[in-house]
Protein backbone atom coordinates (compact mmCIF):
# COMPACT_ATOMS: atom_id res chain seq x y z
CA UNK A 1 0.00 0.00 0.00
CA UNK A 2 0.86 3.03 -0.44
CA UNK A 3 0.77 6.86 2.01
CA UNK A 4 -2.32 7.71 0.42
CA UNK A 5 -4.12 3.88 1.03
CA UNK A 6 -2.60 3.83 3.76
CA UNK A 7 -3.65 6.98 5.11
CA UNK A 8 -7.21 6.79 3.71
CA UNK A 9 -7.48 2.79 5.31
CA UNK A 10 -6.16 3.56 8.77
CA UNK A 11 -9.54 4.36 11.62
CA UNK A 12 -8.38 8.01 11.35
CA UNK A 13 -8.49 8.54 7.07
CA UNK A 14 -11.76 6.28 7.45
CA UNK A 15 -13.35 8.65 10.07
CA UNK A 16 -12.26 11.85 7.31
CA UNK A 17 -13.89 9.96 4.57
CA UNK A 18 -16.99 9.41 7.42
CA UNK A 19 -16.72 13.29 8.31
CA UNK A 20 -16.13 14.72 4.67
CA UNK A 21 -18.98 12.70 3.21
CA UNK A 22 -21.48 13.00 6.29
CA UNK A 23 -21.17 16.64 5.81
CA UNK A 24 -21.78 16.61 2.23
CA UNK A 25 -24.71 15.13 2.84
CA UNK A 26 -26.12 17.63 5.04
CA UNK A 27 -25.49 19.93 1.86
CA UNK A 28 -27.82 17.72 0.12
CA UNK A 29 -30.28 17.86 2.75
CA UNK A 30 -30.55 21.39 2.37
CA UNK A 31 -30.79 21.35 -1.17
CA UNK A 32 -33.59 18.54 -0.81
CA UNK A 33 -35.54 20.23 1.54
CA UNK A 34 -35.43 23.41 -0.22
CA UNK A 35 -36.86 22.10 -3.36
CA UNK A 36 -39.77 20.10 -1.89
CA UNK A 37 -41.06 22.94 -0.32
CA UNK A 38 -42.47 23.83 -3.19
CA UNK A 39 -45.00 20.91 -2.31
CA UNK A 40 -46.52 23.13 -0.27
CA UNK A 41 -47.62 25.86 -2.59
CA UNK A 42 -51.58 25.85 -3.58
CA UNK A 43 -50.42 25.08 -6.95
CA UNK A 44 -51.97 21.81 -7.77
CA UNK A 45 -48.19 20.66 -8.22
CA UNK A 46 -46.99 22.95 -11.16
CA UNK A 47 -43.81 24.19 -9.03
CA UNK A 48 -43.00 20.63 -7.65
CA UNK A 49 -43.23 19.59 -11.14
CA UNK A 50 -41.09 22.10 -12.63
CA UNK A 51 -38.75 21.83 -10.20
CA UNK A 52 -38.09 18.00 -10.46
CA UNK A 53 -38.32 18.15 -14.12
CA UNK A 54 -35.18 20.65 -13.92
CA UNK A 55 -33.74 18.58 -11.19
CA UNK A 56 -34.04 15.54 -14.11
CA UNK A 57 -32.49 17.61 -16.92
CA UNK A 58 -29.81 20.11 -15.97
CA UNK A 59 -26.45 18.66 -16.53
CA UNK A 60 -24.82 20.00 -13.45
CA UNK A 61 -27.87 18.37 -11.57
CA UNK A 62 -27.22 15.09 -13.45
CA UNK A 63 -23.85 15.52 -12.55
CA UNK A 64 -23.99 15.87 -8.83
CA UNK A 65 -25.97 12.88 -8.87
CA UNK A 66 -23.03 10.88 -9.70
CA UNK A 67 -21.39 12.61 -6.57
CA UNK A 68 -24.07 12.39 -4.49
CA UNK A 69 -24.02 8.50 -4.90
CA UNK A 70 -20.28 8.54 -4.41
CA UNK A 71 -20.92 10.25 -1.07
CA UNK A 72 -23.41 7.67 0.16
CA UNK A 73 -21.21 4.92 -0.94
CA UNK A 74 -18.64 6.14 0.61
CA UNK A 75 -20.42 6.84 3.92
CA UNK A 76 -21.43 3.73 4.29
CA UNK A 77 -19.13 1.15 3.00
CA UNK A 78 -16.94 3.27 5.62
CA UNK A 79 -19.21 2.96 8.13
CA UNK A 80 -19.68 -0.97 7.70
CA UNK A 81 -15.77 -1.64 8.02
CA UNK A 82 -15.39 1.05 10.98
CA UNK A 83 -18.46 -0.97 12.54
CA UNK A 84 -16.51 -4.73 11.76
CA UNK A 85 -13.40 -3.31 13.02
CA UNK A 86 -14.74 -1.72 16.56
CA UNK A 87 -16.91 -5.01 16.79
CA UNK A 88 -13.46 -7.06 16.95
CA UNK A 89 -11.78 -4.61 19.12
CA UNK A 90 -14.01 -5.98 21.95
CA UNK A 91 -14.86 -9.99 21.58
CA UNK A 92 -15.82 -10.40 24.73
CA UNK A 93 -18.08 -8.21 25.99
CA UNK A 94 -19.14 -6.59 29.63
CA UNK A 95 -21.70 -8.35 32.22
CA UNK A 96 -22.41 -5.15 33.47
CA UNK A 97 -22.26 -1.94 31.99
CA UNK A 98 -24.07 1.35 31.79
CA UNK A 99 -22.81 3.15 29.00
CA UNK A 100 -25.50 5.81 29.76
CA UNK A 101 -23.69 7.00 32.27
CA UNK A 102 -21.14 8.57 30.39
CA UNK A 103 -22.29 9.03 26.09
CA UNK A 104 -25.50 9.82 24.43
CA UNK A 105 -27.71 7.04 23.43
CA UNK A 106 -27.54 8.76 20.08
CA UNK A 107 -23.87 8.62 19.83
CA UNK A 108 -23.75 4.79 20.43
CA UNK A 109 -26.25 4.02 17.95
CA UNK A 110 -25.22 5.90 14.32
CA UNK A 111 -24.86 2.44 13.11
CA UNK A 112 -28.74 1.33 13.70
CA UNK A 113 -30.09 4.56 12.71
CA UNK A 114 -27.99 4.83 9.71
CA UNK A 115 -29.29 1.38 8.82
CA UNK A 116 -32.86 2.82 9.11
CA UNK A 117 -32.21 5.83 7.30
CA UNK A 118 -30.82 3.30 4.62
CA UNK A 119 -34.10 1.23 4.55
CA UNK A 120 -35.95 4.20 4.19
CA UNK A 121 -33.48 5.88 1.42
CA UNK A 122 -34.37 2.34 -0.65
CA UNK A 123 -37.80 2.77 -0.10
CA UNK A 124 -37.97 6.52 -1.44
CA UNK A 125 -36.19 5.84 -4.46
CA UNK A 126 -38.28 3.14 -5.16
CA UNK A 127 -41.38 5.58 -4.27
CA UNK A 128 -40.25 8.93 -6.81
CA UNK A 129 -36.67 8.65 -7.97
CA UNK A 130 -37.35 4.93 -9.81
CA UNK A 131 -40.97 6.05 -11.44
CA UNK A 132 -39.21 9.65 -12.50
CA UNK A 133 -36.15 8.46 -13.39
CA UNK A 134 -37.43 5.42 -15.49
CA UNK A 135 -40.59 6.74 -17.10
CA UNK A 136 -43.68 5.67 -15.13
CA UNK A 137 -45.09 8.41 -14.84
CA UNK A 138 -47.40 10.80 -16.79
CA UNK A 139 -47.27 13.61 -18.42
CA UNK A 140 -49.18 16.79 -17.58
CA UNK A 141 -51.48 18.53 -20.17
CA UNK A 142 -50.13 21.26 -21.64
CA UNK A 143 -47.32 21.29 -20.18
CA UNK A 144 -43.06 19.88 -21.30
CA UNK A 145 -43.06 17.73 -17.80
CA UNK A 146 -44.28 14.96 -16.13
CA UNK A 147 -46.93 14.81 -12.72
CA UNK A 148 -44.36 13.68 -9.90
CA UNK A 149 -46.76 15.43 -7.91
CA UNK A 150 -49.58 13.00 -8.43
CA UNK A 151 -47.26 10.22 -7.13
CA UNK A 152 -46.16 12.10 -3.92
CA UNK A 153 -50.03 12.77 -3.26
CA UNK A 154 -50.71 9.01 -4.06
CA UNK A 155 -47.48 7.64 -1.66
CA UNK A 156 -48.48 9.94 1.18
CA UNK A 157 -52.49 8.19 1.32
CA UNK A 158 -50.49 5.50 2.62
CA UNK A 159 -50.60 5.27 6.44
CA UNK A 160 -47.59 2.71 6.35
CA UNK A 161 -45.88 5.13 4.19
CA UNK A 162 -46.38 8.24 5.95
CA UNK A 163 -45.53 5.66 9.14
CA UNK A 164 -41.84 4.98 8.11
CA UNK A 165 -41.17 7.92 6.68
CA UNK A 166 -41.74 9.74 9.55
CA UNK A 167 -39.85 7.22 12.08
CA UNK A 168 -36.95 7.72 9.20
CA UNK A 169 -37.01 11.40 9.84
CA UNK A 170 -36.70 10.60 13.25
CA UNK A 171 -34.17 8.63 13.08
CA UNK A 172 -31.99 11.14 10.83
CA UNK A 173 -32.53 13.51 13.37
CA UNK A 174 -30.77 11.82 16.20
CA UNK A 175 -28.30 11.01 13.54
CA UNK A 176 -27.50 14.39 12.52
CA UNK A 177 -27.37 15.81 16.00
CA UNK A 178 -24.66 13.32 17.26
CA UNK A 179 -22.71 13.10 13.58
CA UNK A 180 -22.84 17.05 12.60
CA UNK A 181 -21.06 18.01 15.89
CA UNK A 182 -18.58 14.64 15.52
CA UNK A 183 -17.77 15.03 11.92
CA UNK A 184 -15.90 18.14 12.71
CA UNK A 185 -14.27 16.59 15.98
CA UNK A 186 -13.10 13.66 13.17
CA UNK A 187 -11.86 16.57 10.92
CA UNK A 188 -9.49 18.18 13.78
CA UNK A 189 -11.70 21.22 13.58
CA UNK A 190 -12.13 22.32 16.84
CA UNK A 191 -11.74 25.67 18.93
CA UNK A 192 -13.01 27.61 22.14
CA UNK A 193 -14.65 30.19 19.72
CA UNK A 194 -16.43 27.82 17.48
CA UNK A 195 -17.16 24.53 18.64
CA UNK A 196 -19.90 25.86 21.45
CA UNK A 197 -21.74 27.23 18.19
CA UNK A 198 -21.42 24.14 16.10
CA UNK A 199 -22.58 22.09 18.25
CA UNK A 200 -25.76 24.27 18.92
CA UNK A 201 -26.01 24.94 14.96
CA UNK A 202 -25.88 21.02 14.51
CA UNK A 203 -28.36 20.73 16.55
CA UNK A 204 -30.75 23.06 14.97
CA UNK A 205 -29.77 22.16 11.99
CA UNK A 206 -30.75 18.57 12.68
CA UNK A 207 -34.18 19.51 14.03
CA UNK A 208 -35.27 21.86 11.55
CA UNK A 209 -34.32 19.79 8.72
CA UNK A 210 -36.10 16.73 9.70
CA UNK A 211 -39.09 18.88 10.88
CA UNK A 212 -39.52 20.13 7.09
CA UNK A 213 -39.24 17.10 5.41
CA UNK A 214 -41.90 15.24 8.05
CA UNK A 215 -44.19 17.70 7.59
CA UNK A 216 -44.19 16.85 3.90
CA UNK A 217 -46.15 13.30 4.14
CA UNK A 218 -48.02 14.34 7.17
CA UNK A 219 -49.50 17.52 5.50
CA UNK A 220 -50.51 15.38 2.49
CA UNK A 221 -52.06 12.64 4.68
CA UNK A 222 -54.30 14.99 6.96
CA UNK A 223 -54.81 17.94 4.49
CA UNK A 224 -54.63 17.19 1.20
CA UNK B 1 -8.58 4.26 63.98
CA UNK B 2 -7.10 7.04 63.47
CA UNK B 3 -8.94 9.79 60.82
CA UNK B 4 -11.78 7.29 60.52
CA UNK B 5 -15.36 7.79 61.21
CA UNK B 6 -16.98 6.76 64.24
CA UNK B 7 -20.64 6.40 62.75
CA UNK B 8 -19.13 3.99 59.84
CA UNK B 9 -20.93 1.10 60.37
CA UNK B 10 -19.00 -2.36 58.72
CA UNK B 11 -20.68 -3.29 55.12
CA UNK B 12 -21.82 -6.86 54.04
CA UNK B 13 -21.73 -6.87 50.56
CA UNK B 14 -21.69 -9.69 47.44
CA UNK B 15 -19.45 -9.70 44.93
CA UNK B 16 -19.67 -11.12 41.31
CA UNK B 17 -16.49 -11.54 40.06
CA UNK B 18 -14.46 -12.36 36.92
CA UNK B 19 -12.86 -16.13 37.64
CA UNK B 20 -10.35 -16.93 34.77
CA UNK B 21 -7.10 -18.90 35.26
CA UNK B 22 -4.69 -17.50 32.39
CA UNK B 23 -4.86 -16.45 28.90
CA UNK B 24 -6.12 -19.59 27.16
CA UNK B 25 -9.03 -20.85 29.63
CA UNK B 26 -12.11 -19.70 29.17
CA UNK B 27 -13.37 -17.36 32.66
CA UNK B 28 -16.66 -17.06 34.26
CA UNK B 29 -18.49 -15.02 37.03
CA UNK B 30 -18.20 -16.19 40.31
CA UNK B 31 -20.25 -14.80 43.51
CA UNK B 32 -18.20 -14.36 46.85
CA UNK B 33 -19.73 -12.72 50.01
CA UNK B 34 -17.92 -10.33 52.20
CA UNK B 35 -18.37 -9.32 55.23
CA UNK B 36 -17.34 -6.77 58.06
CA UNK B 37 -16.00 -3.85 55.23
CA UNK B 38 -15.24 -0.41 56.44
CA UNK B 39 -16.94 2.19 54.84
CA UNK B 40 -13.17 3.69 54.91
CA UNK B 41 -11.32 1.52 52.97
CA UNK B 42 -10.55 1.63 49.82
CA UNK B 43 -11.93 -0.74 46.88
CA UNK B 44 -8.47 -2.32 46.93
CA UNK B 45 -8.52 -2.51 50.08
CA UNK B 46 -12.08 -4.37 50.13
CA UNK B 47 -10.59 -7.14 47.68
CA UNK B 48 -7.62 -7.38 50.05
CA UNK B 49 -9.68 -8.96 52.92
CA UNK B 50 -11.27 -11.05 50.21
CA UNK B 51 -8.42 -12.11 49.34
CA UNK B 52 -6.91 -12.68 52.86
CA UNK B 53 -10.75 -15.15 53.51
CA UNK B 54 -9.65 -16.94 50.14
CA UNK B 55 -6.49 -17.93 51.42
CA UNK B 56 -7.40 -18.79 54.99
CA UNK B 57 -9.95 -21.18 52.96
CA UNK B 58 -6.90 -22.79 50.78
CA UNK B 59 -8.91 -21.00 47.64
CA UNK B 60 -6.68 -19.07 45.03
CA UNK B 61 -6.84 -15.20 45.64
CA UNK B 62 -8.38 -13.19 42.64
CA UNK B 63 -5.86 -11.28 40.84
CA UNK B 64 -5.90 -7.72 40.45
CA UNK B 65 -3.59 -4.93 39.43
CA UNK B 66 -2.16 -2.54 41.43
CA UNK B 67 1.03 -0.26 42.63
CA UNK B 68 0.83 2.53 43.95
CA UNK B 69 -2.48 3.06 45.66
CA UNK B 70 -2.52 6.90 45.58
CA UNK B 71 -4.13 7.55 42.34
CA UNK B 72 -0.79 8.24 40.12
CA UNK B 73 0.27 5.14 38.44
CA UNK B 74 -2.02 4.16 36.21
CA UNK B 75 -1.56 -0.27 37.48
CA UNK B 76 -5.28 -0.27 39.12
CA UNK B 77 -8.41 -1.10 36.70
CA UNK B 78 -11.31 -2.93 37.34
CA UNK B 79 -14.49 -2.45 35.83
CA UNK B 80 -17.10 -1.65 38.47
CA UNK B 81 -20.98 -1.91 38.55
CA UNK B 82 -20.27 -1.03 34.71
CA UNK B 83 -17.88 1.70 34.84
CA UNK B 84 -14.59 1.65 34.82
CA UNK B 85 -12.83 2.78 37.77
CA UNK B 86 -16.37 2.27 39.58
CA UNK B 87 -19.48 4.66 39.87
CA UNK B 88 -17.39 8.00 40.88
CA UNK B 89 -15.97 10.67 38.07
CA UNK B 90 -12.20 11.54 37.99
CA UNK B 91 -11.17 8.64 40.16
CA UNK B 92 -8.69 5.51 40.18
CA UNK B 93 -9.87 2.20 41.74
CA UNK B 94 -7.67 2.40 44.39
CA UNK B 95 -9.30 5.81 45.44
CA UNK B 96 -12.70 4.75 45.35
CA UNK B 97 -13.79 4.43 49.30
CA UNK B 98 -16.28 1.85 49.89
CA UNK B 99 -18.72 4.71 51.19
CA UNK B 100 -19.94 5.10 48.11
CA UNK B 101 -21.46 1.60 48.17
CA UNK B 102 -24.54 0.85 50.52
CA UNK B 103 -24.51 -2.49 53.28
CA UNK B 104 -26.40 -5.01 51.16
CA UNK B 105 -24.77 -4.31 47.94
CA UNK B 106 -24.13 -6.61 44.92
CA UNK B 107 -20.95 -4.97 42.91
CA UNK B 108 -19.95 -6.61 39.68
CA UNK B 109 -16.42 -6.56 39.01
CA UNK B 110 -14.56 -7.17 35.78
CA UNK B 111 -11.51 -6.80 33.30
CA UNK B 112 -11.29 -3.95 31.09
CA UNK B 113 -12.20 -5.91 27.76
CA UNK B 114 -10.78 -5.43 24.70
CA UNK B 115 -9.21 -7.69 22.08
CA UNK B 116 -5.71 -5.56 22.49
CA UNK B 117 -5.74 -5.88 26.47
CA UNK B 118 -6.03 -9.69 26.71
CA UNK B 119 -6.96 -11.16 29.93
CA UNK B 120 -3.76 -13.00 31.83
CA UNK B 121 -5.81 -14.09 34.86
CA UNK B 122 -8.83 -12.81 36.56
CA UNK B 123 -9.21 -9.33 36.78
CA UNK B 124 -5.18 -8.35 35.14
CA UNK B 125 -5.20 -6.83 31.78
CA UNK B 126 -2.01 -7.21 29.41
CA UNK B 127 -1.90 -3.33 28.63
CA UNK B 128 1.45 -3.93 26.80
CA UNK B 129 -0.20 -2.51 23.71
CA UNK B 130 -0.23 0.94 25.03
CA UNK B 131 3.46 0.69 25.66
CA UNK B 132 4.58 0.07 21.93
CA UNK B 133 2.40 2.81 20.97
CA UNK B 134 4.50 4.66 22.87
CA UNK B 135 7.62 3.09 21.67
CA UNK B 136 6.31 3.69 17.98
CA UNK B 137 6.97 7.61 18.85
CA UNK B 138 5.68 9.03 22.31
CA UNK B 139 8.89 10.53 22.99
CA UNK B 140 11.16 13.45 22.27
CA UNK B 141 14.81 12.67 21.35
CA UNK B 142 17.52 14.49 22.63
CA UNK B 143 20.81 15.04 21.04
CA UNK B 144 23.93 15.05 23.09
CA UNK B 145 25.65 18.17 23.30
CA UNK B 146 25.50 20.91 25.66
CA UNK B 147 22.41 21.73 28.05
CA UNK B 148 20.30 24.78 26.67
CA UNK B 149 19.08 27.81 28.84
CA UNK B 150 15.78 26.56 29.88
CA UNK B 151 14.57 30.48 29.26
CA UNK B 152 16.13 30.43 25.91
CA UNK B 153 12.66 28.59 24.43
CA UNK B 154 9.76 30.51 24.77
CA UNK B 155 6.34 29.01 25.59
CA UNK B 156 3.00 30.57 26.04
CA UNK B 157 1.32 29.40 29.44
CA UNK B 158 -2.09 28.41 28.00
CA UNK B 159 0.06 25.68 25.55
CA UNK B 160 2.08 24.99 28.41
CA UNK B 161 -0.90 24.41 30.87
CA UNK B 162 -2.44 22.69 27.71
CA UNK B 163 0.51 20.26 27.24
CA UNK B 164 0.58 19.51 30.65
CA UNK B 165 -3.00 18.73 31.10
CA UNK B 166 -2.96 15.58 28.46
CA UNK B 167 0.92 14.70 29.91
CA UNK B 168 -1.51 14.45 33.33
CA UNK B 169 -2.67 10.72 31.59
CA UNK B 170 -1.52 8.21 33.51
CA UNK B 171 -2.01 5.02 30.82
CA UNK B 172 -4.23 2.89 33.14
CA UNK B 173 -6.74 2.02 30.01
CA UNK B 174 -10.26 3.51 31.48
CA UNK B 175 -10.68 5.27 28.05
CA UNK B 176 -10.29 1.84 26.75
CA UNK B 177 -12.70 0.31 28.88
CA UNK B 178 -15.29 2.58 28.48
CA UNK B 179 -15.44 2.78 24.60
CA UNK B 180 -17.88 1.19 22.97
CA UNK B 181 -15.15 0.18 20.14
CA UNK B 182 -12.64 -0.35 22.46
CA UNK B 183 -10.45 2.59 21.25
CA UNK B 184 -7.45 4.09 22.63
CA UNK B 185 -7.74 7.07 20.70
CA UNK B 186 -7.98 9.15 23.89
CA UNK B 187 -4.94 7.69 25.44
CA UNK B 188 -2.89 8.23 21.61
CA UNK B 189 -4.01 11.60 21.40
CA UNK B 190 -3.18 12.84 24.90
CA UNK B 191 0.13 11.44 24.09
CA UNK B 192 0.55 13.08 20.80
CA UNK B 193 -0.55 16.29 21.34
CA UNK B 194 1.34 16.97 24.77
CA UNK B 195 4.11 16.71 22.52
CA UNK B 196 3.15 18.33 19.36
CA UNK B 197 2.01 21.49 21.28
CA UNK B 198 5.55 22.01 22.47
CA UNK B 199 8.64 23.20 20.26
CA UNK B 200 10.95 20.48 21.74
CA UNK B 201 8.42 17.99 20.32
CA UNK B 202 7.00 19.93 17.04
CA UNK B 203 10.90 18.05 15.29
CA UNK B 204 9.65 14.92 15.13
CA UNK B 205 5.68 15.77 15.24
CA UNK B 206 4.89 14.50 12.52
CA UNK B 207 6.96 10.89 12.20
CA UNK B 208 5.03 10.57 15.88
CA UNK B 209 1.54 11.03 14.74
CA UNK B 210 1.79 8.73 11.94
CA UNK B 211 3.94 5.71 13.89
CA UNK B 212 1.94 6.18 16.65
CA UNK B 213 -1.66 6.18 14.93
CA UNK B 214 -0.19 2.82 12.87
CA UNK B 215 1.09 1.03 16.00
CA UNK B 216 -2.91 2.16 17.46
CA UNK B 217 -4.26 0.27 14.26
CA UNK B 218 -1.91 -2.54 14.25
CA UNK B 219 -2.47 -3.33 18.25
CA UNK B 220 -6.37 -3.67 16.66
CA UNK B 221 -8.14 -0.85 18.91
CA UNK B 222 -11.31 0.66 17.38
CA UNK B 223 -11.94 3.87 15.54
CA UNK B 224 -13.66 6.64 17.52
CA UNK B 225 -17.15 7.24 17.34
CA UNK B 226 -16.88 10.60 19.50
CA UNK B 227 -19.18 9.26 22.14
CA UNK B 228 -17.09 10.83 25.07
CA UNK B 229 -17.37 7.99 27.15
CA UNK B 230 -13.35 7.91 27.74
CA UNK B 231 -13.38 11.45 28.65
CA UNK B 232 -16.11 11.42 30.99
CA UNK B 233 -14.51 8.35 32.65
CA UNK B 234 -10.73 9.38 32.70
CA UNK B 235 -9.43 9.45 36.20
CA UNK B 236 -7.58 12.38 35.68
CA UNK B 237 -9.54 14.45 33.16
CA UNK B 238 -7.95 14.41 29.66
CA UNK B 239 -10.23 16.36 27.34
CA UNK B 240 -11.26 15.03 23.83
CA UNK B 241 -9.72 18.18 22.11
CA UNK B 242 -6.77 15.98 22.04
CA UNK B 243 -8.13 13.99 20.27
CA UNK B 244 -9.04 16.60 17.93
CA UNK B 245 -5.98 18.16 17.42
CA UNK B 246 -4.51 14.15 16.92
CA UNK B 247 -7.11 14.34 14.15
CA UNK B 248 -5.85 17.57 13.10
CA UNK B 249 -2.29 16.11 13.27
CA UNK B 250 -2.60 12.88 11.55
CA UNK B 251 -4.14 14.44 8.44
CA UNK B 252 -1.99 17.34 8.13
CA UNK B 253 1.22 15.10 8.55
CA UNK B 254 -0.23 12.46 6.00
CA UNK B 255 -0.41 15.24 3.72
CA UNK B 256 2.92 16.58 3.98
CA UNK B 257 5.03 14.47 5.65
CA UNK B 258 7.77 12.95 3.28
CA UNK B 259 7.65 9.51 4.18
CA UNK B 260 5.61 7.73 0.47
CA UNK B 261 5.47 4.26 1.65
Amino acid sequence: MNWFTKTFSSTLGRKFIMSITGLFLCSFLVVHLVGNLTLFRQDGGEAFNIYSHFMANNPIIRTMEFVLVAGFLFHIYDAIVLTRRNKAARPVGYANSHPEQNSTWSSRNMGLLGTIILVFLLVHLWNFFVPARFGELEGVPNADYLNLYSEVVLAFKNPIYVALYVIAMVALAYHLIHGFQSAFQSLGLTHKKYTPFIQKFGYAFSVLICLGFAAIPLYFFFFV
Amino acid sequence: MAGSNPNAKPMDLTLKVWRQKNRESAGSMVTYPVKGISPDMSFLEMLDVLNEDLLRGGQDPIAFDHDCREGICGMCSLYINGRPHGPERGTTTCQLHMRHFNDGDTITIEPWRAAAFPVHKDLVVDRSAFDRIQQAGGYVSVNTGGVPDANAIPIGKSIADKAFDAATCIGCGACVAACKNASAMLFVSAKVSQMAMLPQGKVEAKTRVENMVAQMDVEGFGACSNTGACAAECPVGISLENIAIMNREYLSAKATSEHVA
